[in-house]
C-alpha cells in the first residue's frame, strides 16, 4: 500500500464526513455513546480501528502525531498504527507527549498534562461500561437514557462487601459531566483523574461496537465511589529503575531466571525525558 | 540487564518477509495462479464472497491466495478492500424465480414440474479419498463427459419456487412483497440497532460466518427452541441482476450472478392472531453455499421468534446474542487481540491480587 493507492489517511471523505458528524455529536453530549457506520479498517477490529477511524477523520496534513500502546511507542501495535498513517497521510510522528497534536492511545494516558489545542484518541474495545453486568444494549440504552445506574452501584458495593475495597483496576467507570457512565477504555485507572477537567480534547473509537463518544476539554469526570469509600489510585513501593520516577505508572519487568522483578515506567517517553534530563543536568 | 522493549517496526518487515517465505513455500514447486484458485477451489471462492459482501471471483481468489488459504483472513481481506468503495446505485431485486437452474431440490414435495435435479453437489458422493487424484489425473473427466439432456432445467424461462407453487391452500404463510417495502438499510454503512428489522437480520447473518451460523442452525435442531423444518426447496443457479439508472426509467441488466437460495418451511402452531400454518424461513449465499444458505434460513426463522409470538428460550431466537456475534471479523479481531500486551492491566491485576492475599493472610488487619 503506497500513499497514491488510497486516499489521505485512508479513508474515504464520505466515510470521513459522517465520522465528523458522529465526532460533533459526541462532543455536544458528553460521555453518550454515538452510534456510527464504523468501516472496515486493513487492520483487526479489536486492535485500534475505532481509534484508527476517529484518528483518521480529524488528522491533517500539519499534524503531528504520537502513537502509543501500553504508555510506549515502540510496541508492536503502536509502531504498526503510526506506520499506518505515515504511508497512508504522511505526517509528522513524534514520540514526544509536547510535541504532538495528536495523539492515539491504547490503555494509557501519558504522564506529561495535556495542554489546550491537542486531542487524545482512545482505543475502546467495550463502550459500554454496563455491558458485563447487562449485555442487551437495548436494556443499557433505556439504562443511560434515564440515568438508572444503580445496576453500577450495586455492583461496586457488592466488591466491597466481599473484598473490602472496589475490585476494578483498569477500565474504572466514570461520570461524565454529571450526566453519564462512561468507560474510560482500559486505561489504569491511575490515569482516572488525569480525565478530569482536561485541557485537551478526548475523543473514544470503538470500531467494532461500533460506538464514538467523547469528552471535550475542561469537563467534568468524576470516577465512581462511595463517601465512606473514596477512589484512590494504586501506587508503588518502588521506583522506577531507570529514571527515578514515584509519580508514575510503573509496570514489573521480570529481570532473570530467578524471578527477580524491576520497576520501570510504563510511558516510555516520560521516562525517556527524565533521563536525558538528568544526564544534562 | 533490564533492555526497554524497542525494534518493533525491525520485527514487523522481519515478519511480512517470513510470512512471504510461508506463503511461497517450496520455490521448487508451480506458484498457484488465480485462475486455478478460481476454477478449482470453487467453493472456497465462493464463501469468501458471500461473507466478504462481494460478488468478485477473482478478487476472492487474490485474497485467498494471500491469505494462504485461511478463509477468514480472506474474507477480512476483501472486506476491507470493499470498504471503501464508491456507491454507484441500488439494484433491483433479484427474481429468482428467473434463475437459470443448475441444481433444484425439495424434500417436502416428492415431484415438481421441472423436476428435482441434482446437480453438482458432495451429497451422495461416498467421502473415499480418492487417491487417484493425488496423481493428477485428467482420465477421470472424460470418461464422466456429461449428456446434454440431463440439464433440462437450463431451457425453462421461468421456474417458480415450489413453496409458491405448491400452496393453492395457502397452508404456508405468504411474503408477497408490498409497493410501499422501504428501502432496506445498509449494514456496512449504518450501524445494527436493536431491535433489527428481518430484513435487517437477514443481511447480517448473510455476512455471518457459516460455522457460527451452522452451530447457531444446529442447535435449534436439537431442542434449543425447535422449528421444525422441511426444505422447501435448496436451488442453484445463474440469475440476473438489474439496476434501472434514473436517467433511463427502465431496467438493464448488468451481468449475472450464482447464487444459492433455500426456503425452509417450519411447522408454527398458531397464536392467538395467527392460525395454525407453515412459516418460513429464508437464505442466500453467493456461488454454491448451500451449507450457509441452509443454516441461515434456519437461524432466520428462530429470529422470528418474537414477531410470532414464540416463547424465547434459546441463544438462537435472540436476536442480539446471535447478530451481535456472527461476524467473522468482528469475532476474529478481538479474540485474537487478547494477543497485544496488556501489561498495564495485568499490573493493575497484580497490585489488586496482592492486596487481596494479604488481607487474606492478615484478617485481622483492618478493612481498607
Amino acid at each position: 500500500m503506497n500513499a497514491p493507492e488510497v486516499n489521505f489517511a485512508y479513508l474515504d471523505e464520505r466515510t470521513k464526513r459522517m465520522i465528523r458528524r458522529a465526532i460533533l455529536k459526541a462532543v455536544a453530549i458528553p460521555g453518550y455513546q454515538v452510534p456510527f457506520g464504523s468501516r472496515e479498517m486493513p487492520l483487526p477490529y479489536g486492535w485500534g480501528t475505532g481509534g484508527i477511524q476517529v484518528t483518521a477523520s480529524v488528522i491533517g496534513p500539519q499534524e503531528t502525531l504520537k502513537v502509543i500502546d501500553q504508555g510506549s511507542d515502540d510496541t508492536v501495535n503502536a509502531v504498526n498504527i503510526r506506520r499506518f498513517f505515515e504511508r497512508t497521510a504522511g505526517v509528522n510522528t513524534t514520540t514526544r507527549t509536547h510535541e504532538a497534536s495528536l495523539i492515539q492511545t491504547r490503555h494509557r494516558i501519558p504522564e506529561k498534562p495535556l495542554v489546550e489545542g491537542q486531542i487524545i484518541v482512545y482505543q475502546v474495545p467495550v463502550p459500554e461500561p454496563m455491558q458485563r453486568l447487562e449485555p442487551r444494549e437495548t436494556e443499557t440504552r433505556t439504562l443511560h437514557g434515564l440515568a438508572e445506574y444503580g445496576l453500577m452501584h450495586v455492583k461496586l458495593y457488592e466488591d466491597i462487601a466481599r473484598y473490602g475495597h472496589i475490585a476494578t483496576t483498569y477500565d474504572y467507570p466514570v461520570l461524565v459531566n454529571h450526566r453519564y457512565i462512561m468507560s474510560p477504555s482500559p486505561i489504569p485507572k491511575f490515569d482516572n483523574p488525569k480525565m478530569h477537567m482536561n485541557p485537551a480534547l478526548q475523543l473514544f473509537g470503538a470500531g467494532r461496537e461500533k460506538r464514538i463518544y467523547a469528552v471535550p476539554p475542561y469537563t467534568a469526570v468524576e470516577s465512581l465511589a462511595f463517601e465512606d469509600h473514596p477512589f484512590e489510585i494504586q501506587q508503588w513501593q518502588a521506583a522506577c529503575a531507570q529514571c527515578g520516577a514515584t509519580d508514575s505508572f510503573l509496570d514489573e519487568v521480570i529481570i532473570d531466571d530467578a524471578g527477580a522483578r524491576m520497576h520501570v515506567c510504563s510511558d516510555s517517553d516520560y521516562c525517556q525525558t527524565r533521563q536525558d534530563e538528568k544526564e544534562q543536568a | 540487564m533490564y533492555v526497554a522493549v524497542k525494534g518493533g517496526e525491525t520485527a514487523i518487515l522481519n515478519s511480512y518477509k517470513l510470512l512471504a517465505e510461508q506463503r511461497r513455500g517450496d520455490t521448487a514447486h508451480a506458484e498457484l495462479t488465480i485462475d486455478q484458485i478460481r476454477q478449482q477451489l470453487k467453493l472456497s471462492v465462493d464463501r469468501v464472497m458471500t461473507e466478504g459482501s462481494v460478488y468478485d471471483p477473482e478478487l476472492a481468489a487474490l485474497a485467498i491466495k494471500q491469505a494462504s488459504g485461511d478463509l477468514v483472513e480472506a474474507i477480512f481481506l476483501l472486506r476491507a478492500y470493499r470498504a471503501t468503495l464508491p456507491r454507484l446505485g441500488n439494484t433491483r431485486a433479484l427474481d429468482t424465480t428467473r434463475m437459470q437452474l443448475d441444481r433444484r431440490i425439495s424434500a417436502t414435495f416428492k415431484d415438481l414440474p421441472g423436476g428435482q435435479v441434482l446437480g453438482p453437489t458432495y451429497d451422495y458422493t461416498q467421502r473415499l479419498l480418492d487417491f487417484s487424484l493425488l496423481a493428477n489425473a485428467q482420465e477421470g473427466l472424460e470418461q464422466t463427459a456429461i449428456p446434454a439432456a440431463l440439464v433440462p432445467l437450463a431451457a425453462l424461462p421461468s421456474v417458480p419456487r415450489v413453496v409458491d407453487l405448491l400452496n393453492q391452500e395457502g397452508l404456508i404463510e405468504r411474503t408477497e412483497r408490498s409497493d410501499h417495502d422501504p428501502a432496506p438499510r445498509d449494514l456496512t454503512r449504518e450501524p445494527l440497532r436493536f431491535p433489527a428489522d428481518r430484513a435487517t437480520r437477514l443481511q447480517n447473518i448473510a455476512r455471518g460466518d457459516e460455522g457460527f451460523l451452522l452451530a447457531m442452525a444446529y442447535s435449534t435442531q436439537r431442542g434449543y427452541s425447535h422449528t421444525h423444518p422441511f426444505v422447501g426447496e435448496v436451488r442453484l443457479g445463474q440469475v440476473a441482476v438489474e439496476m434501472e439508472p434514473e436517467e433511463l426509467g427502465f431496467a438493464i441488466s448488468i451481468g449475472e450472478i450464482e447464487i444459492t437460495e433455500c426456503e425452509m418451511v417450519n411447522q408454527f402452531a398458531g397464536s392467538k392472531t395467527e392460525p395454525p400454518q407453515f412459516t418460513r424461513g429464508y437464505g442466500l449465499a453467493f456461488g454454491q453455499s448451500e451449507r450457509k444458505a441452509m443454516a441461515m434460513s434456519l437461524v432466520d426463522r428462530a429470529l422470528r421468534a418474537e414477531e410470532l409470538g414464540e416463547p424465547m428460550e434459546s441463544p438462537a431466537q435472540m436476536q442480539e446474542f446471535v447478530l451481535s456475534h456472527s461476524d467473522s471479523l468482528e469475532a476474529s479481531g478481538f479474540v485474537q487481540h487478547l494477543k497485544l500486551p496488556h501489561y498495564v492491566d495485568f499490573q493493575s491485576e497484580l497490585e489488586l491480587v496482592r492486596k487481596m492475599r494479604a488481607r487474606l493472610a492478615n484478617p485481622d488487619e483492618a478493612p481498607l
